[in-house]
């Protein structure tokens, strides 16, 4: 097809210019359709929504009546949430908390089971798919699974270690200053054994070779662990970043089943969702708040493209 | 959206059961935003056979929906029109009523009284039917026709049944103890200090799901500060960093001791198993409580009292008594037969036959038959004819917005860090504003 165009250029294309080229009506209708299909879905399922997303953030419309009923009220919604909206700033720190208990906790967690089942011992397939068993679950059904632990006077663990009929109990559920801690480590629970699968492949894909050689040069396990088969796993770390990141953003099923995402449990997910479905309907507001959710998402994505990039080029 | 108020047992039991109910909002939702797109298309292309019309159900719990159906075959055998009924998950149902009366709704769908159908009425997605309650008039009471009203004074909404929030106990543990139902708030304080030093939990008290708080600080308000003061205080013509406001939680202070331990982290469900268990002493609840008495002799050893007086100047006159019934859709496309169901709705036929099917709640028609009626029922429904006053609970007497994104943050949030008062009703206030625009 190369061959083609260019003959065409070379014979009809002079009078539009060097670059013209003159396709097929087949050719055409390819590149269309190829390029067209991806666009009309990219445009309509993501840019057009979160552009109309922002310029709703700017309007107090309650959903009923046409868009054209949306008044449009500046940056009004941005000041009240960051002022009077008292679950916003508890949603952002809720954020970091599931982000960084993810990245320092659950990550290194899944880490560290991938590397002692990489060593083939005994059992190893068991171990291996009682850890991965989770992720195949939702999050609704693992916040359902996890309050049958948690329940203040039913559950698991209350009814284990006290007779909740007598007595205070421990909320685990209900204690702002302990629910989000709770949720994490059944939160943790899934993500450890995502992580471990994908470092479970890099491992097993990883040269034998460069462990023995650093054995050969006296390295202890921990020592050989961190100069050699870390940093020679630097495209699953990419991989286990991207993943780490995106699963403390899009958090949202687990805290909605558990209780709507209130008391102790707000994430910005939530806020939107609690703002903007439903019949509260306040849909400036909610998109506020996604608005907000987006730019958040957007750093670590130009962090990663960036560095990426920056990459490639050295 | 997610503070359906309970009204019926079946919902309870879908509410228990979070995985199926879960999985059937979803599946629900898909269904509503379905007919919310294809909402577009005129409704004069939608054929529509003469003598059919359409029925919108939140009924979608076996006792409501077998209710439901049971109701409307008697029409269309009285009248020979067919009823086409399409029931939805009842959580869904409601949290997509805004996009299911601009799309395509059914000419008669089921909702509640109270500001929640007022606020439809006043954007113009219903019909007014005075024409229809020109027959209906006689079959309700004062309260129940204003209840059925806009604010533009015009009817839309024919009730079918209500229910009382009351203080509920089992008689078997009051007899036992010797305790007596308190009137006062003094006997009240002092029956629940008698109970905690019996090794009971005196109240039990739950707000996992956000929505049953509320009924405290309606009852609470009602007794403290009046009826009057409550209808402007939901309607967003009071403020909410008065010294009345600050006394309702002041007073509700007061009770928190007495409360379930971990009730931030327990269901209504798990609070109402305290009660049947006979761990708890009582339960403000809506009589939907009763349904988690699923043993006949728990059931009949089930009782109540309405809340105590606080204020005398109020005594005991009010109480959250919610109704559920009918709407008509704007654009109804068989509007007389839709009038005559209304009218039949309206009818003590039809709320007989409901309530022999569901017999967990009260009929809203005076005319309807309480021969039927147990114990239980009997004494919902002359608590609820006796009250001067009666409210539609927090979440349908006022604005939906504010209910789900305000208030039900804020009293858990009250039940968390009792002490600041002053903190907590500011707050309050300022989002009150931003949302009243008043």
């Amino acid at each position: 097809m190369a061959i083609d165009i260019a003959t065409r250029v070379g014979t009809g294309g002079a009078r539009r210019g060097k670059r013209a080229v003159r396709l097929s009506g087949r050719d055409r209708v390819t590149i269309g359709v190829m390029a067209g299909v991806p666009l009309l879905v990219v445009g309509g399922l993501i840019w057009f929504p979160t552009i109309a997303s922002v310029v709703l953030s700017f309007t107090n419309w309650d959903g009923i009546g046409g868009v054209t009923t949306a008044h449009w009220v500046g940056t009004e919604n941005y000041r009240q949430i960051a002022t009077i909206y008292p679950p916003f700033w508890p949603a952002v720190k809720h954020n970091l908390i599931w982000l960084g208990f993810l990245a320092f906790v659950a990550t290194p967690f899944g880490l560290l089971l991938a590397y002692q089942l990489d060593k083939r011992i005994r059992g190893s397939r068991v171990y291996q798919s009682i850890f991965f068993m989770p992720v195949v679950l939702s999050f609704a059904i693992i916040g359902f699974i996890w309050q049958l632990i948690y329940s203040p006077t039913q559950g698991l663990i209350n009814n284990l270690f006290s007779d909740p009929s007598h007595g205070p109990v421990t909320d685990w559920l209900g204690n702002p200053k302990l629910n989000l801690w709770a949720v994490l480590v059944a939160v943790c629970w899934r993500h450890a054994g995502y992580i471990m699968i994908l470092y479970l492949a890099g491992l097993k894909a990883l040269d034998p070779s460069l462990r023995e050689a650093a054995a050969i040069d006296g390295a202890g396990e921990w020592h050989a662990f961190r100069t050699v088969v870390f940093p020679a796993l630097r495209p699953i770390n990419i991989v286990i970043i991207v993943v780490t990141v995106i699963e403390a953003l899009r958090a949202f099923d687990i805290v909605y089943i558990i209780n709507r995402g209130r008391n102790g449990l707000e994430l910005l997910s939530v806020l939107v969702t609690n703002n903007i479905i439903g019949e509260a309907s306040r849909i400036g507001y909610g998109s506020a708040i996604a608005v907000i959710l987006i730019v958040i998402s957007i750093i670590p994505i130009v962090v990663f493209v960036w560095s990426n990039f920056s990459e490639k080029q050295a | 959206m997610s503070d359906p108020t309970p009204r019926s047992h079946a919902s309870v039991l879908s509410r228990r059961t979070l995985l199926v109910s879960g999985a059937a909002g979803a599946a629900g939702l898909y269904g509503l935003r379905a007919s919310g797109a294809s909402g577009a298309v005129p409704t004069s292309l939608v054929a529509e056979a003469a003598g059919t019309v359409t029925f919108g159900s939140n009924a979608s719990d076996p006792v409501p929906k077998k209710a439901t159906a049971a109701v409307l075959a008697a029409f269309a055998k009285k009248t020979g029109t067919k009823v086409q009924i399409n029931s939805v998950d009842h959580n869904t149902f409601q949290e997509q009523i805004n996009t299911y009366l601009q799309g395509r709704p059914q000419d008669v769908f089921t909702w509640f009284a109270g500001y929640r159908m007022q606020f439809f009425a006043q954007k113009g997605l219903l019909t007014p039917i005075d024409d229809v309650w020109k027959s209906l008039a006689p079959n309700f009471s004062p309260a129940m026709r204003a209840a059925s009203r806009g604010l533009d004074g015009h009817y839309y909404f024919v009730p079918i049944y209500n229910y009382p929030w009351a203080v509920f106990y089992r008689k078997s543990v009051f007899a036992k103890n010797g305790y007596t139902p308190p009137t006062t708030w003094d006997q009240f304080i002092a029956l629940a200090k008698k109970m905690k030093s019996d090794g009971l939990t005196p109240i039990a008290f739950t707000d996992k799901d956000g929505w049953p708080a509320m009924g405290t600080f309606d009852i609470l308000n009602m007794r403290i500060n009046g009826y009057a003061f409550h209808v402007r205080l939901m309607a967003g013509k009071e403020a909410w960093d008065s010294a009345k406001v600050k006394a309702v939680f002041n007073q509700w202070r007061e009770l928190l001791p007495h409360y379930s331990s971990g009730a931030l982290g327990l269901t209504w469900e798990e609070g109402a198993q305290q009660l049947v268990k006979k761990e708890a002493g009582m339960y403000l609840l809506g009589s939907f409580v009763a349904q988690q008495a699923t043993d006949p002799a728990d059931h009949a050893d089930l009782d109540f009292f309405p809340y105590p007086s606080i204020n005398p100047k109020w005594g005991q006159d009010s109480l959250d008594a919610p109704i559920d019934g009918y709407l008509m859709s704007k654009h109804a496309k068989n509007v007389p037969q839709a009038k005559a169901l209304l009218k039949f709705l309206g009818s003590a036929a039809a709320e007989n036959i409901y309530l022999k099917t569901d017999p967990n709640d009260v009929g809203a028609s005076n005319r309807a038959s309480s021969a039927h009626y147990n114990a239980l029922q009997k004494k919902a429904a002359k608590l609820i004819a006796g009250a001067k006053h009666i409210a539609q609970y927090m979440d349908r007497d006022t604005r939906p917005d504010f209910a789900s994104t305000v208030m039900i943050p804020a009293l858990q949030q009250f039940l968390n860090k009792p002490d600041d008062v002053n903190g907590l009703v500011s707050s309050i206030q300022k989002q009150k504003k931003a949302i009243f625009g008043t």
